[in-house]
């Protein structure tokens, strides 16, 4: 017994002398997946410079809202922009990050990406289950015969409150009637059909799992994994790749304002090559932890004056330099640059 | 107890007051948990009712409606299947290792089977994705279907598409979780049979099953049942391993290949990402259910565990 | 067919299903053993320990980061756990020996042990997480520690009963007082079976996920401060897992591989420990 005992005191000297030699500084932030894979490589590069570990899980958007709300984490990150009244009420900042596109992802034997052409209205008939099987008339017609197996499709959307559900939901409600009456928009809604993926990664890895599935993901996520991806219809009647052109055309299109805490939708873009579901990604700080909204800050504008070529890497559309002096003007204003 | 020899002082006292206080902890540990599921779940309770949260289907984020029932349902649906696999299972190992099997075979197969409860939960949940959901959705549930598919009830059981993500591999990988509980503890009463009783039937010409089924079973039933109770206990309650392969859904399934959510499962998923107080108020409402649906299961189990030693001590 | 021969047939097919129930048991342990096997030593590399976390999508990198949250969270718990453990199964099987109170608690205890972890970890969020606004390896420490006590103490409890009570009298008889007793000489005859039952405890809470997603949350850095968020192998292989990426998937099998070989290997020593100390 007197053995164990010393052991175990050991072991806290041990230990409480490894929490004295814990010098770095670090940063929690969580919540959407959709910017994941980029913020995780621009903390993997800034730690690398400046020591700070900024520690980004992804949990989903809601999480992110729900999370900094609670003041558990440094910053929340969420695809849904939250209206101006509600941050009040949270007393939250809010400012864009980066921009990007969700795709449909499909595994059907044999289709290639960028095969597949879908439209508002097929998209919101496989996902409320009203177009059941893949050669379904309505599809093929529109794929101009392209054969399609006679199997029943299987939907995955996310088990999780997800910012990329905002974004897909948002855009489905832009495009089909039914889908606003019935489900409408947001970061978690009641799913008519379908099986549940937690977060992008999830849905990426089910949809690659299960045959004669199709599923929507942030496109980093459909690139990375050799996903098959569809062509969209978009607002200007176009059949569109998702590519970084598109996704920048639709930003073009934005107006971010300051004064709304940059509140914006991309969803349905009016421009010509616009992809029409895409959306910037939010960084929701606690209005009154400054300290910490400073080290925050100090990343996100390292990342803004280092991180364009690797959030391309990714297909994230950078935000202009106009913006981001914009963002930077709120930060002023805000006292927290 | 013989106290007379004990001496009393003041470090004795104080040790008996500290080992006092630690025994005390499990009390305060139930009750806090208790009373912090309660005080979380308010807001849900008031809102919701008992009744009409337990038999709302919808859990509806966007419109802040909550009912467990689809949850609960798949708790209790995922529990069953896993119970209808396991305790057969479980029974039959039990016999081969105390009645059937040679003696230098009885201990490792008994310590085997009894390896499988020590293996981590998430072990099942990733086996169960790469390993068993695959096999499951490509031969057994499409066998199962050609097979079971066209009979008039029982086929419903055996619609749609099989993903291998669905109850049927959930409750099987449950199964394989809680085999061991039951198989030991009904070994431990299969044991207690007093062998004079066994072999007085042996002598009346019984075969080794007719002294299993006369015998040791009716003598043991207790034990048995507690056992099944046990792992029921553990069913409902087990997260990481269905979490991977229940494929999250918050429907009332009607076939083994749907998807479905249990409140464990739920919990894992939506409860860090709650962004209403409603929403996570809900949540903790669920975790009140389950708490008080596993308390129950689990304190009927000592029930019968209890009374089935008080049987066999006299 | 006589009576004397259905009876045989049925005495053989009953006792062929039952040792194919057996089989069937074995089957399951050796296929998903022989999995984890398989998948993990292919996928185990030195990388696995010495690396920590690279970003999502890239190759390369290890869980040094969660080998060493999993270690303090688990040996912060076993801190807690054990003492208070040990010494609420010391109350209860010696100065509360017989009473109400000690059948009481040692049925709460055993029902304890069963209840759902993901719960213990919703309870741990509610009081440690959210009113101190960080998630913290402590909080993980504590929600397994919660899982940990009641099987620490039901061991002890058990163990101490095995002790028997004349040796007890023979100390009071030289004048030693009760606390005496039971640290110099009850503990000793005991330490085999308690050690166990801690051996054991550790093993199941090390493989503890749920109660760790929302107290201890993760980490994609290495980091030993337990006052913020920690990695853990279990979350790690969660995330892994479910994520998309084939490294990740490889980096989750290989730590599976290993953390199945610790739990094992701990179970498996304290069974023979027990078997070596009250068997023979």
């Amino acid at each position: 017994m007197k053995k164990i005992l010393s052991i175990a005191v050991l072991a806290v000297v041990l230990s409480s002398s490894l929490f004295a030699a814990q010098a770095a500084e670090t940063l929690n932030g969580a919540g959407a997946s959709f910017p994941y894979p980029v913020y995780s490589a621009w903390a993997f590069e800034y730690n690398k410079i400046s020591g700070v570990q900024l520690n980004y899980q992804s949990i989903g958007s809601g999480g992110g809202i729900k999370q900094i709300t609670e003041r558990t984490v440094d910053f929340g990150a969420s695809d849904a922009p939250q209206k101006p009244e509600k941050l009040a009420t949270g007393k939250l900042l809010q400012f864009p990050a980066v921009v990007g596109g969700v795709v449909f992802v499909v595994n059907i034997g044999g289709v290639k990406s960028g095969e597949l052409k879908l439209d508002g209205s097929t998209a919101c008939k496989i996902f409320l289950g009203d177009i059941k099987k893949w050669n379904d008339k309505q599809i093929e017609a529109m794929n101009g015969g392209m054969k399609l197996p006679d199997a029943d499709i299987t939907v995955v959307h996310r088990s999780d409150g997800s910012g990329t559900t905002a974004i897909f939901t948002d855009y489905l409600s832009g495009v089909c009637p039914a889908w606003k009456d019935k489900v409408g928009g947001g970061t978690s809604v009641n799913w008519p059909v379908g099986i549940g993926g937690k977060g992008n990664e999830g849905v990426a890895n089910y949809v690659a799992k299960t045959a004669n599935s199709i599923g929507y993901v942030e496109f980093a996520y459909a690139k990375q994994n050799n996903l098959v991806h569809t062509k969209l219809k978009n607002k200007a009647g176009a059949f569109v790749e998702p590519s970084f052109a598109s996704f920048e055309n639709a930003a073009e299109t934005g107006t971010f304002d300051p004064k709304q805490d940059f509140y914006l939708w991309l969803t349905n873009a009016p421009g010509k090559n616009a992809w029409p579901i895409a959306g910037a990604t939010f960084i929701l700080l606690a209005k009154e932890k400054t300290e910490a909204n400073k080290k925050v800050v100090k990343f996100f504008d390292w990342s803004f004056q280092n991180g364009d070529a690797k959030a391309k890497e990714l297909v994230y559309v950078p935000l202009p330099k106009t913006l981001k002096d914009k963002i930077r003007g709120y930060w002023k204003a805000n006292g927290i640059l | 107890m013989t106290t007379e020899a004990k001496k009393r002082n003041i470090p004795d006292l104080l040790f008996s007051l500290l080992t006092g206080l630690a025994s005390f902890t499990i009390i305060l540990l139930i009750l806090g948990i208790l009373a912090t599921l309660l005080t979380e779940s308010w807001p849900a309770i008031r809102k919701f009712g008992f009744f009409r949260f337990l038999f709302t289907v919808e859990w509806n984020p966007v419109k802040e409606v909550f009912g467990a029932a689809s949850t609960v349902y798949g708790t209790l649906l995922t529990t069953f299947f896993a119970l209808l696999f396991a305790i057969p299972t479980a029974i039959g190992i039990a016999i081969f290792v105390t009645e059937i099997a040679p003696n230098f075979l009885k201990g490792p197969i008994g310590a085997a089977i009894e390896l499988l409860a020590a293996i981590p939960s998430i072990i099942y949940g990733m086996w169960g994705l790469f390993t068993l959901a695959p096999i499951m959705s490509k031969y057994i549930e499409p066998a199962l279907q050609k097979w079971f598919g066209s009979l008039p009830v029982l086929g419903m059981l055996f619609r749609g598409t099989p993903l291998g993500i669905d109850l049927l591999t959930a409750s099987v990988i449950l199964a394989i979780m809680i085999i061991p509980f039951t198989a030991s503890i009904s070994r431990d009463s299969f044991n207690l049979t007093p062998s004079v009783v066994k072999e007085s039937a042996y002598a009346m010409g019984a075969t080794q099953w007719e002294v299993v089924k006369d015998v040791v079973l009716p003598y043991s039933k207790l034990g048995v049942f507690g056992g099944a109770v046990l792992s029921l206990g553990r069913a409902l309650g087990e997260t990481m391993a269905v979490a991977f392969v229940l494929g999250n859904n918050h429907r009332i399934a009607t076939s083994l290949f749907d998807a479905a959510s249990t409140i464990t499962v739920t919990l894992a998923n939506e409860f860090a990402e709650a962004d209403s107080d409603l929403y996570l108020s809900s949540l903790y409402y669920l975790a009140l259910v389950l708490f008080g649906l596993s308390f129950l299961a689990l304190a009927t189990a000592k029930l019968f565990l209890l009374r089935a030693e008080k049987k066999y001590s006299r | 067919m006589t009576r004397e021969q259905t009876r045989k047939i049925e005495n053989y097919i009953a006792l062929s299903l039952s040792g194919l129930a057996a089989l069937a048991g074995l089957f399951w342990l050796v296929f998903i053993l022989g999995d984890v096997l398989v998948h993990g030593l292919g996928a185990l590399t030195p990388d696995l320990f010495l690396k920590d976390a690279v970003p999502a999508g890239m190759t390369g990198g290890g869980l040094r980061h969660a080998f060493v949250g999993q270690l303090l969270v688990t040996l912060a718990a076993t801190l807690i756990g054990v003492p208070l453990g040990v010494l609420g199964g010391t109350f209860l099987a010696e100065y509360a020996r017989g009473t109400h109170f000690a059948r009481v608690i040692s049925i709460l205890a055993d029902i304890m042990v069963s209840v759902p972890s993901i719960v213990i970890g919703a309870f741990a969020y509610a009081i440690l997480v959210r009113p101190l606004h960080h998630f913290s390896g402590w909080a993980g420490a504590v929600a397994l520690a919660i899982i940990m006590i009641p099987v620490v103490l039901r061991t002890t409890e058990d163990m101490l009963t095995l002790v028997p009570w004349t040796i007890r009298e023979a100390a009071f008889a030289l004048g030693a007082p009760y606390y005496k007793v039971i640290i110099q000489v009850v503990y000793r005859g005991a330490a085999t079976g308690i050690l166990t039952g801690v051996i054991l405890s550790i093993a199941r809470v090390a493989g503890e996920t749920a109660p760790l997603l929302f107290t201890s949350f993760n980490n994609a850095f290495f980091s030993t401060d337990m006052n913020g968020p920690l990695a853990s192998l279990t979350v790690s292989i969660f995330q892994y897992a479910m994520g998309p990426y084939d490294d990740w998937h490889r980096q989750a099998w290989a730590a599976s591989f290993v953390i199945t070989l610790f739990i094992l290997g701990l179970t498996i020593a304290g069974r023979a420990l027990l078997k070596w100390r009250y068997k023979k």
